[in-house]
């Protein structure tokens, strides 16, 4: 694609913290590389705003290569922007075409409250990560990575799984603001490995109840969220998750 | 987690949505395939028997029982969590990506399932009223009628000819089976999901089967009473 630039008008949700009821604030940007990814485009904007003594839009980012998860950003409707299976720094400004309007707004649920304008507080994940998405290893030295047998099928699944950056995509694209993409990828990543076992039962009743304690809604299976992940997790795991915690709920003996 | 828990965490809550819907979807098929027989074209005799039979079978009698307690936990449980899943999200996005990322029918799962319990009263009113509480608590009893099985019975066809031959009442079943193959046509295949029955091997066959299912089986019942006002009403 040749180079372009862009004039845009940028409609970015302002708010000064937590507390602050917030609102969109309307922003010019000129002279925009389509070879610029969308946060080198929020670069240039906060300059700007620098510049003209304005205080610039607070945003998270850090690795900008796509596995950190940080850069959630709710761009057009669309989680991470218009594209399939990237996160927002993946997103290039060729997507958008010269005189379009962009609006910005963070991820919405009442589980991911704003911080400040485009930063929400994601540590909910955190908490159910710790809730269950570990596993137990004996002290002493570091056994063989090939020390116990893994299915190639179970491995490759279990890996897909495990690509999850906990970016919060498929709660900011789900209508239930459901983390079920999110905790079903945690619990199929070690659900299929050996090393998983131990933990089994009591990882699936243990991080869905963090789960539901955090507010996260239900999931109704309408695949936005899958629709909108940038790591591409499948909803197949939804149903391992659901398979997971029957299990745990009538067959084993824990609860 | 304990195990009554396990019925009021978000999963179990959809446990019970995609039991008591699968539970339903077998109603459907002998519903409509009980009802097939006004096609029978014979004044309504092989109809008329069907009826009796299903309205004087033991076990029948105590599957209908089930069949109300397995209505109201759909209901109850569908409503309650269409409610609560607005509860989720205090501030709304100010552009919403419609139909890019997903149908709008299993979005409307609530609005939809609201619509035909709208109808199923209004059905309810029409048929099983007159046909189970008729000549008690005031209501008009059904008339009767020998049928060519040697009994007389409930003239539950000569019921249906009066209520489809009025137009609107035509219309508002034929609406109601559109929502019905809306409903149908994302429930069907998000139940086996719920419940874990999610594989490659099968997944497609099951949702084919869905997709048929959600056609045939609503035109099935919404040609009834287009059937009885075109060729057969009053």
């Amino acid at each position: 694609m040749e180079h372009q630039n862009l004039n845009l008008t940028l409609k970015v949700w302002r708010q000064k913290n937590a507390s602050d009821a917030g609102h969109f604030e309307t922003y010019p940007v000129s002279g925009i590389s389509t070879e610029m990814s969308f946060l080198e485009m929020m670069d240039v904007l906060n300059e700007k705003l620098i510049a003209e003594k304005k205080e610039p839009i607070a945003f998270d980012h850090d690795c900008r290569e796509g596995i950190c998860g940080m850069c959630s950003m709710h761009i057009n409707g669309r989680a991470h922007g218009p594209w399939k299976g990237t996160t927002t720094c993946q997103l290039h400004m060729r997507a958008f075409n010269d005189g379009d309007t962009i609006t910005v707004e963070p991820w919405r649920a009442s589980a991911f409250p704003v911080l400040k304008d485009l930063v929400v507080d994601r540590s909910s994940f955190d908490r159910i990560q710790r809730a269950g998405g570990y596993v137990s290893v004996n002290t002493g030295n570091a056994k063989d990575a090939n020390n116990i047998p893994v299915a190639k099928e179970n491995a490759d699944l279990a890996f897909a799984a495990a690509a999850c950056i906990g970016c919060g995509a498929c709660v900011a694209a789900c209508k239930n603001a459901s983390a079920m993409l999110f905790v079903s990828a945690k619990v199929s990543q070690y659900a299929l490995l050996p090393q998983g076992q131990p933990e089994r039962t009591t990882r699936a009743l243990n991080m869905v109840a963090q789960m539901d304690k955090e507010g996260f809604g239900s999931c109704t299976n309408t695949g936005a969220c899958e629709a909108e992940c940038p790591k591409e997790i499948s909803v197949m795991n939804i149903a391992r998750l659901n398979r997971e915690f029957m299990n745990a709920g009538f067959m084993s003996n824990e609860g | 987690m304990n195990f009554s828990q396990i019925f009021t965490s978000s999963i179990g809550k959809k446990i019970v949505m995609g039991v008591t819907g699968i539970f339903l979807v077998s109603f459907l098929m002998v519903h409509a395939g009980i009802n097939a027989c006004m096609f029978a074209n014979d004044g309504g005799d092989l109809f008329n028997r069907a009826a009796h039979f299903m309205g004087s079978n033991w076990l029948i009698r105590t599957m209908e029982i089930i069949l109300f307690a397995g209505l109201l936990a759909h209901i109850f449980q569908g409503l309650a969590l269409t409610l609560d899943h607005k509860t989720h999200r205090p501030v709304k996005y100010a552009v919403n990506p419609g139909n890019e990322t997903s149908k709008w029918y299993s979005r409307s799962m609530g609005l939809l399932g609201t619509l035909l319990l709208m109808f199923l009263i209004i059905h309810l009113y029409h048929f099983w009223t007159p046909s189970r509480l008729g000549g008690s608590f005031g209501v008009q009893p059904l008339a009767e009628k020998w049928v060519s099985s040697g009994e007389m019975v409930h003239d539950l066809y000569a019921e249906m000819q009066e209520e489809f031959s009025e137009l609107w009442v035509v219309i508002v079943y034929v609406l109601a089976m559109g929502s019905l193959a809306y409903h149908l046509l994302h429930g069907f295949q998000s139940a086996f999901r719920t419940l874990g029955l999610s594989h490659k091997k099968y997944t497609p066959t099951i949702e084919k089967l869905g997709v048929a299912f959600s056609i045939l089986v609503p035109a099935l019942f919404a040609a009834m009473p287009v059937y009885i006002y075109l060729f057969h009403k009053n």
